[in-house]
């Protein structure tokens, strides 16, 4: 699905991403974890083709990625921060992101499972923050596409939206579709993901399921091994 | 499943009226549109006379145009930060999403210009009137100011992530090409007054689009006292036809220089 090779950046002196390599097969929920500062958004964003790499190649669906587009069909993206033309109604941004992609949606049931009717005709600069991340989400998931990332996905969510948003990852996953996701809720990560993909210093330091990671740090508890991880990489 | 067809002009296009649209909702568009609206009837109203009213407005046009291109342009630019990153995330082309949004805002500023001052001097009689070209080549010229300064204002924020820089950068490119570029071209005359300093005037007067657009207007409205210097260098040198279309061809390299840059540097730009 995503192939990853010898991946550098750097953003004027500082490094963020050194040789990173990772692979990522078809199918399942991959959550990208890491301290701050490793590079995660970064090798999203080069996945995306919105970081341009120093060095390195990147395929997505064997296709490489640098000065392309049209790969971008077959991705959702749900990016971190919500914030949309302020001026533009909440259908009217659907409709328009509809016109930009020309790909079938199903955004009717998305807007009912969210509750968002009432809000149709409402401008996005009127909504709450928590509104405007269902409204990011039904943007996200509306295309059937192979390959979806969620950067945040839980951010400003109330407690039915997430339980509504888990839902429909599994149900989405259940079709094949993979997964890449990043979050500073542990207890999301370990609900929804099947493998951990852990950057440190702009390189992959783990790639596996939680079982194996709760091995190897010696942790039954998947935030200690979290935070075990960090801690033993820092007296390497 | 219908046919997956990717136009990228049909893409910006599309950016383009969204840009619009947004644009043409915002309350400032009103506030410019009613600007002028207010200012055409004012001026004819209190000259009388439609030639005076075009120097006026002129005078206006040439120095408020390139202002509110400026601000407007790097205001729309970092208030849809985060809507470009959701642009970029879809399969488009990086230079469709950015020419789109440039040409959204400079169309809807464009807009409010045209229709700003065109109602009342249509209500006035244009029409019957012969400062009708007078009157369309200030609107062109508006229409160029417009669209030089909004692309310069969008090449300053593209360069700049910080929005305090990336404002002040493009205020105080504004501030040089209104204000003190005459400042300094004066000094300069008046500092090298033994030497010819004709060709030195006529390349000046190119590389400022606010200057350009001055000696272009009163090119064509043919008042030799109004010219000053650097008009009148361009009269002797070029004559008034070829003048008038060496100015528009400045003015539309003025427009179309920026706009490549933005294009060049979006495509290899990080967000």
């Amino acid at each position: 699905m995503i192939h990853v090779e010898t991946l550098h950046k750097k953003f004027g002196k500082n490094v963020v991403l050194a040789g990173l390599e990772l692979n990522i097969d078809h199918g399942g929920i991959f959550a990208i974890l890491g301290p701050n500062g490793s590079g995660k958004t970064t090798l999203i964003k080069t996945v995306l083709g919105m970081v341009i790499p120093n060095k390195g190649t990147i395929s997505v669906m064997d296709s490489l990625v640098r000065n392309k587009w049209k790969y971008r069909q077959d991705i959702n993206y749900l990016p971190q921060i919500a914030n949309f033309p302020g001026n533009l109604k909440v259908k009217e941004l659907i409709a328009m992101i509809k016109d930009i992609r020309q790909k079938p949606s199903d955004e009717q049931k998305l807007i009912a499972l969210f509750g968002l009717e009432p809000f149709l005709d409402k401008k996005l600069s009127n909504l709450s923050g928590g509104t405007k991340q269902k409204v990011n989400i039904v943007l996200t998931f509306m295309f059937d596409s192979p390959l979806i990332i969620l950067d945040e996905p839980t951010n400003g969510l109330d407690p039915l939206s997430l339980i509504r948003l888990k839902e429909l990852i599994f149900e989405e996953k259940e079709k094949g579709k993979t997964f890449l996701i990043t979050s500073h809720i542990m207890q999301f990560v370990e609900e929804v993901s099947d493998q951990i993909v852990y950057l440190l210093e702009g390189k992959i330091y783990f790639k596996g399921s939680i079982a194996e990671l709760k091995t190897k740090t010696g942790q039954s508890n998947f935030e200690h091994a979290i935070a075990a991880i960090s801690t033993h990489s820092n007296h390497d | 499943m219908p046919l997956r067809q990717y136009q990228p002009t049909a893409t910006m296009i599309k950016i383009l009226k969204y840009s619009f649209y947004d644009l043409m909702r915002s309350r400032w568009s009103y506030v410019y549109f009613l600007f002028y609206l207010l200012l055409g009837f004012v001026l004819l109203f209190l000259n009388n006379e439609l030639s005076k009213a075009v120097i006026t407005l002129m005078n206006v046009i040439i120095i408020l145009v390139p202002l509110i291109g400026t601000i407007f342009g790097v205001m729309y630019f970092y208030n849809s930060k985060e809507f470009t990153e959701l642009l970029l995330a879809q399969p488009i082309k990086r230079s469709s999403i950015f020419l789109g949004q440039y040409f959204g805002v400079a169309g809807s500023l464009t807009l409010s210009l045209v229709l700003g001052l065109g109602i009342p001097f249509t209500l006035y009689g244009l029409f019957q009137s012969n400062a009708i070209w007078d009157f369309s080549l200030l609107l062109i010229t508006g229409a160029f100011l417009t669209l030089i300064f909004t692309a310069v204002a969008f090449n300053i924020a593209l360069s700049n992530e910080n929005k305090i820089k990336g404002f002040g950068y493009a205020v105080l490119a504004w501030l040089f090409l209104a204000v003190i570029y005459d400042g300094l071209f004066l000094m300069s005359l008046i500092v090298f007054e033994e030497y010819p300093l004709d060709n030195l005037s006529l390349i000046a007067t190119m590389f400022n689009p606010i200057d350009l657009s001055r000696t272009l207007i009163l090119l064509k409205l043919d008042i030799s006292a109004l010219l000053g210097y650097t008009g009148a260098i361009f009269k002797q040198f070029f004559g008034t036809n070829m003048g008038l279309f060496m100015s528009i061809f400045m003015l539309f390299l003025w427009t179309v220089i920026p706009v490549w840059r933005l294009a060049y540097v979006a495509k290899r730009k990080d967000f």
